[in-house]
């Protein structure tokens, strides 16, 4: 540890702190402001509040809808992937078969891809090959439940991993002499054991579906769009609205704000792949 | 030992799924890029054309200019976020209360949607209503438009970035810093070593491994990003910001000539996997056998 004077320490910090909190208060400022008001000269400090935008948000029944698919999408979601990931873990960490270490890279190179090189070769497969009858995957969410999975399930397997791997074998084998079955063992003993990691996982991974725009941006087209598309919709159309765009931001921003009190920890670790632990 | 069949089966539904949206749509453009393809041309069918679409793209002066400003984003972007980072986190080794409380207010960008990013800096930058342009124009007559200025547009890309990002690079860095032990840096300041010998000659050797991985991190993530930009400028004024994820969001995807999208997805994924791969080669490799 370095000494020095700690009091100009915290007074860069505070600096610092300022400039990465500041342009989300703006956000939530314009979000609070009437549309008059905003191209006059900005003032920093608050006065008072409007809360209109909100309730044109709350009131609009397509921004309900699309709030309603990023919610359960999202869930779903994470739910899926960290089910298959914990199961796939366990088949990683507990048996012994050859290209196990291979299978566990390949999946995790699924998410290093851009996502925007699947766009087309995504939206095509979705329109054209898996289909039944008239029935396509396209702007439905199970689709995107599905789709989401490229990216969140090798998330998933990347972070469950260590923990599988940090529960002695000895218990499970303990059990079989006993003559437990093999679901017995999974649900019954290595299952409650993992449940912080698989809260982490189930958290982060919710949260970078709940986050994604580009796919959903391509792959719905009004059934299953979320939250994100809507807001990217208020962008398009000739003369923003601010207001309710800022406020449809702080709506998406406020469950990534609510996990990141849950999660702050785990954020780094989960950001690098592991490499670093926050 | 139990049989591996029960393993596979518990493998199987995530390599189904990762092979029906993972494997297959590479394979599919691989197969695509090889062929024509134009629903709403006078000729609806997949045609194969070899190498046709490669040979077109090579003079595609919208993909090229594309390929410019992403490789140049990158570079100011993570060069940017690398030293800022590192400067911020020797600036968290001192000694000084709330450290848990920055610390907290600093991770909070890398929870948010890359889209709200780039909506909380339209609505700072955006000259009618944002703050920075009205504040630089009442203090420094300075008119900021990121809607005309491609410079403007391109450095205010770069901003965002890195106040989005820099806090991943600081808080891996100072998870490096931590973890040094303190004797060499006590021995070189014994033997009169100045501040800049110890930084070249003792920290970035002993940090560099979670550096390159930093590195390689933030060089995948600049490199695909998109979300933030469509957001911020939609990739204009002209092509000032179109990086490679919005050139093919705006350009290549809504035009229905999908052997020609192909060929350029193609390309990106193989850029992508290319420039992570030369700077894992170049810098950490050749450091490997010296360990052992």
């Amino acid at each position: 540890m370095k000494r020095g004077n700690p009091w100009l320490s915290v007074l860069f910090w505070i600096f610092v702190s300022f400039l990465t909190l500041f342009p989300i208060y703006w956000l939530f400022v314009i979000s609070v402001k009437p549309a008059v008001e905003l191209f006059s000269a900005p003032e920093v400090i608050l006065r008072t509040a409007y809360w209109q935008n909100y309730i044109d948000v709350l009131n609009d029944r397509t921004l309900r809808g699309y709030m309603l698919n990023s919610l359960i999408i999202s869930s779903c979601n994470a739910l899926l992937v960290t089910t298959l990931g914990f199961l796939a873990c366990y088949a990683l960490s507990r048996f012994d078969f050859g290209g196990k270490e291979s299978i566990f890279f390949w999946t995790i190179t699924n998410r290093m891809a851009p996502p925007a090189v699947f766009l087309l070769p995504l939206f095509l497969l979705l329109t054209q090959v898996y289909r039944i009858g008239n029935f396509t995957l396209l702007d439905t969410r199970t689709g995107m439940i599905l789709v989401y999975c490229t990216f969140n399930l090798p998330f998933a397997i990347w972070t469950l991993r260590p923990t599988l791997d940090g529960i002695p074998k000895e218990l499970d084998e303990a059990a079989f002499v006993d003559g437990a079955s093999s679901w017995k063992v999974i649900t019954e003993i290595v299952f409650p054991l993992c449940r912080p990691g698989l809260a982490v996982t189930l958290i982060l991974t919710w949260v970078f579906a709940w986050n994604e725009y580009l796919l959903a941006a391509t792959l719905t087209n009004f059934n299953a769009r979320t939250l994100t598309t809507g807001l990217s919709e208020y962008i398009t159309t000739t003369g923003t609205s601010w207001g309710i765009m800022a406020a449809i931001s702080v709506f998406t921003l406020i469950p990534a704000l609510i996990i990141f009190s849950l999660v702050q920890r785990h954020i780094v670790a989960g950001l690098t792949f592991g490499a670093v632990k926050g | 030992m139990r049989s591996n069949r029960l393993g596979w089966i518990l493998l199987a539904p995530t390599m189904i799924i990762l092979f029906l949206f993972g494997v297959v749509p590479f394979l599919y453009i691989i197969w695509l890029s090889f062929h024509q393809w134009n629903p709403a041309a006078v000729n609806p069918d997949i045609i194969f054309i070899g190498a046709d679409n490669f040979r077109k793209l090579v003079f595609d002066a919208g993909f090229l200019a594309s390929l410019g400003v992403t490789l140049t984003f990158v570079t100011f972007a993570v060069l940017s976020e690398l030293v800022i980072g590192y400067l911020l986190a020797q600036a968290f080794m001192k000694d000084f209360p709330g450290k848990a409380f920055f610390r907290t207010i600093h991770t909070l960008p890398l929870i948010m949607a890359p889209i709200i990013v780039g909506s909380v800096w339209k609505l700072m930058t955006t000259p009618s209503i944002g703050i920075i342009p009205h504040f630089l124009d009442s203090w420094f007559g300075y008119d900021l438009n990121i809607g005309q200025s491609a410079v403007a547009a391109f450095v205010v890309t770069v901003i965002m970035d890195i106040w989005h990002w820099t806090p991943l690079v600081t808080l891996t860095l100072i998870a490096a810093l931590v973890s040094l032990p303190p004797d060499p840096f006590e021995q070189a300041q014994i033997d009169g070593a100045g501040k800049r010998q110890i930084f070249w000659h003792i920290t970035l050797p002993m940090i560099l491994p979670a550096l390159m991985a930093t590195v390689f991190i933030r060089l995948m993530d600049a490199l695909r990003i998109v979300d933030e930009v469509l957001m911020l400028t939609g990739g204009g004024p002209g092509s000032a910001t179109r990086f490679l994820g919005v050139h093919i969001f705006r350009e290549v995807f809504p035009r229905t000539s999908y052997g020609y999208g192909s060929a350029v997805s193609l390309i990106v994924l193989y850029l992508t996997i290319v420039v992570c791969w030369l700077l894992y080669v170049s810098m950490l490799a050749p450091r490997n056998p010296k360990k052992d």
